[in-house]
């Protein structure tokens, strides 16, 4: 299976070993991954706030960037989504831009989703190496496109061989939201304090949230409140457990 | 001080009011849960949400055809039918009728039109006493306070908040205990009921082929409204019509679900006319209000979706930031997901041009929507008319406009992230974190947060040096 990887800006910028860990079990499960470097932004920022004139030409470019690629695989739902889902409403219905949109739109899931619908991997090779010990489960929202809040439990539950459990409030929002966390900074801070208590509540170690944004906007309040919980993507921890994580330091 | 500052001071407020906090957390958390459980036991929730999003659509598409049907309908009961282009048309009416027919005393149930229209304060003004019956709204008229929440509308306030209440207004001896607050209530009101000679009513729907006027409460207080007073008053908005009783059934089977998790609510009354000559009680007199105030100027555009709204108040309850700065921040009648897109609508933006953006598009209200309206996506059409529209959502484009230009070109998307990675890197502490951001991350890291600087290298630095396996 040939698969385009779609890294985001967030994964590409702060987290290089989630891309590299998304890369290293495709691979293992046997896809040939490309990693197209023309690739940019998806356009969310602008689409988010209602510029959709500077939203367009970035869609445009990945429809491009993807164009022959069978499937696109994206270690966030969140930009994953904003191609499938909002992507086509940017371009006239029968238009060539809106045709390559459409085509790109159905080749493109987020990794767990890929991982779960199109693979159907059998998690059992990874069951046994899991390093997985008090592990909670957080839902990013704009995972909805592809998953809902209860499917997600129940994949991750199959996925990680049972090992993780939802967090209270799981599929509440953890206030990132793009612009505005700075924006409304104050309703977004109260938010992710509120995440960070159901935290505390649950006594977890490790968070599994696959979107680099909710990841950033949790770890930085856990950081700023001196938290030892580490914040994971499914994709690190199985590769984890397959020994194919990058090398400490890289 | 400008719309958008007010709005922040008012979530300041909210947010530094823990009492407030943790009394509409819990009780939207719990509301939520059980809702969802609700919805869980139906055969077909799916199947039932799309069947109501059509006979609201079909109705909406076709609103002045069931307005005439609706209005025929009420003039063969003997209803006298009224229209109100504005909130002061509906308003003057309200006093009209009262005068006509000689009635001082009201007596009302919970109307969330009527706070839209800020009916009491216009009775009071013409000399007419009313007195809201619904026990939360009854509790905030002696408070001087305003609803904060669409379907429970105390909800910003706990049971102590209300027992003071009591003993300060009432001059009742102080309680806690919520069947004895109950029981105090339940005594002034019963008087009230006593007194009063013209009702005035909502209407939850109006069914366009009877002639019916529905309404749902669990406190009884409505059937006393409704039964006692010589008139009645129903007002409505124009997008409260459903066209038959079997569509009524699908709307009742989501909206006690949705609003409260049961079934059926307590009281769910079909009003059809005035007292009959052989009925034992009514009122002799039914008028009903019907109302558009800026209606159906949302009806004509690309909103139109919003007006399907039954007001259950689920999306209230599912949403983060609802559940964060309660009701009043919004500074409208309607608060919540379904209230930001209602004030900036319904004002043609003289109001709430700035609440769109106050949302993270999580999405947990569509979820919750009964009638499936697609408020997120609205959010977005809303943000879209919103730019330039001040000072804030213009500096924003502006960034954003820049960062967007940027990643248009894969070299320049590339040198910025360098560019940030240096700057971030050198503020960073040795951990690898900023706990005070700059530029625009001054706001991230004021919200008790801190900010990762940006991997040593990116993941395509890594993949073009050939390390990534």
């Amino acid at each position: 299976m040939r698969v385009g990887l779609f890294i985001t800006c967030l994964t590409d910028t702060y987290y290089p070993r989630v891309g590299a860990a998304v890369v290293a079990v495709l691979r293992h499960l046997g896809c040939e991954v490309r990693f197209p470097t023309e690739q940019t932004c998806c356009g969310q920022p602008a689409f988010n706030n209602g510029l959709l004139d500077e939203a367009r030409p970035l869609v445009a470019n990945l429809a491009g960037v993807f164009r022959d690629d069978e499937y696109v695989v994206s270690p966030s739902a969140s930009c994953a989504a904003m191609i499938g889902e909002h992507g086509p409403e940017l371009f006239s219905a029968g238009s060539e831009p809106r045709r390559l949109i459409d085509d790109l739109a159905s080749r493109m899931f987020d990794f767990t989703s890929f991982l779960c619908n199109v693979l159907k991997a059998d998690p059992a090779p990874w069951i046994d190496g899991l390093k997985l010990d008090n592990a909670a489960f957080h839902y990013s929202c704009h995972s909805r496109p592809f998953v809902s809040p209860e499917t997600a439990v129940e994949r991750i539950d199959r996925l990680l061989g049972g090992r993780v459990t939802p967090l209270e409030r799981f599929d509440q929002c953890c206030g990132f939201g793009g612009m505005f966390a700075m924006e409304y900074p104050q309703i977004s801070g109260a938010m992710v304090e509120d995440k960070v208590q159901c935290i505390e509540a649950s006594g977890a170690k490790t968070i599994i949230c696959d979107e680099a944004g909710c990841r950033m906007n949790i770890e930085g309040a856990l950081h700023r409140k001196g938290m030892d919980v580490r914040v994971v993507h499914t994709a690190e921890v199985i590769a984890e457990a397959l020994g194919l994580s990058l090398p400490e330091g890289t | 001080m400008t719309q958008s500052s007010a709005f922040k001071q008012r979530i300041a407020e909210a947010i530094a009011d823990d009492r407030l906090h943790r009394a509409v957390l819990s009780a939207t958390v719990e509301r939520d849960d059980l809702r969802r459980a609700e919805w869980a036991r139906l055969t077909d929730v799916q199947g039932l949400r799309e069947l109501a999003r059509r006979i609201k659509d079909h109705t909406l598409d076709n609103l002045d055809r069931y307005l005439d049907q609706l209005i025929t309908s009420f003039e063969r009961l003997g209803i006298h039918v009224h229209f109100a282009s504005t909130a002061e048309e509906a308003r003057a009416a309200t006093i009209d009728i009262a005068r006509e027919h000689d009635c001082l005393h009201i007596v009302k149930s919970k109307s969330m039109l009527t706070e839209e229209i800020h009916l009491n304060e216009a009775l009071e003004q013409a000399g007419l006493e009313v007195i809201e019956t619904d026990l939360g709204e009854y509790l905030l008229q002696l408070d001087d306070d305003r609803p904060s929440h669409i379907t429970c509308p105390a909800v910003h306030k706990d049971v102590a908040a209300c027992a003071q209440t009591f003993t300060e207004k009432l001059g009742t001896p102080y309680t806690e205990d919520p069947p004895t607050l109950v029981k105090i209530a339940r005594k002034a009101l019963r008087d009230a009921f006593r007194e009063a000679d013209m009702a005035i009513t909502g209407a939850n729907f109006a069914v366009a082929e009877s002639g019916t006027i529905v309404l749902i409460m669990n406190e009884g207080n409505g059937r006393f409204c409704v039964h006692h007073p010589r008139v009645h008053v129903a007002m409505m908005g124009i997008e409260k019509i459903v066209p038959t009783l079997n569509d009524l059934s699908v709307m009742l089977k989501l909206l006690a679900r949705s609003a409260t998790a049961q079934r059926m609510n307590i009281d769910t009354h079909l009003i059809t006319g005035p007292k009959r000559d052989d009925d034992p009680d009514g009122p002799e007199h039914m008028h009903v209000i019907i109302v558009d105030a800026g209606r159906s100027a949302i009806l004509a555009g690309r909103y139109r979706e919003v007006l399907r709204c039954i007001r259950c108040g689920a999306c209230l309850n599912a949403c983060p930031v609802y559940r964060t700065v309660g009701g009043h921040a919004y500074g409208g009648t309607y608060p919540g997901p379904i209230g930001k897109l209602i004030a900036g609508l319904l004002s043609n933006y003289d109001h709430g041009v700035e609440l769109p953006a106050a949302s993270s598009l999580c999405g947990a209200c569509l979820d919750a929507c009964p009638v499936k309206i697609d408020i997120p996506r609205m959010l977005l059409n809303m943000r879209a008319d919103a730019i330039g529209r001040s000072w804030e959502n213009r500096a924003k484009s502006r960034l954003l406009r820049r960062a967007m230009w940027a990643m248009r070109s894969p070299l320049r998307y590339e040198w910025g992230q360098r560019l940030i990675r240096t700057l971030m890197r050198m503020k960073a502490g040795r951990d690898g974190w900023l706990r005070r951001g700059f530029g625009p991350g001054r706001d991230w890291t004021a919200a008790q947060r801190d900010m990762k600087a940006p991997a040593r290298r990116s993941f395509r630095d890594l993949w073009k040096k050939g390390e990534i396996r």
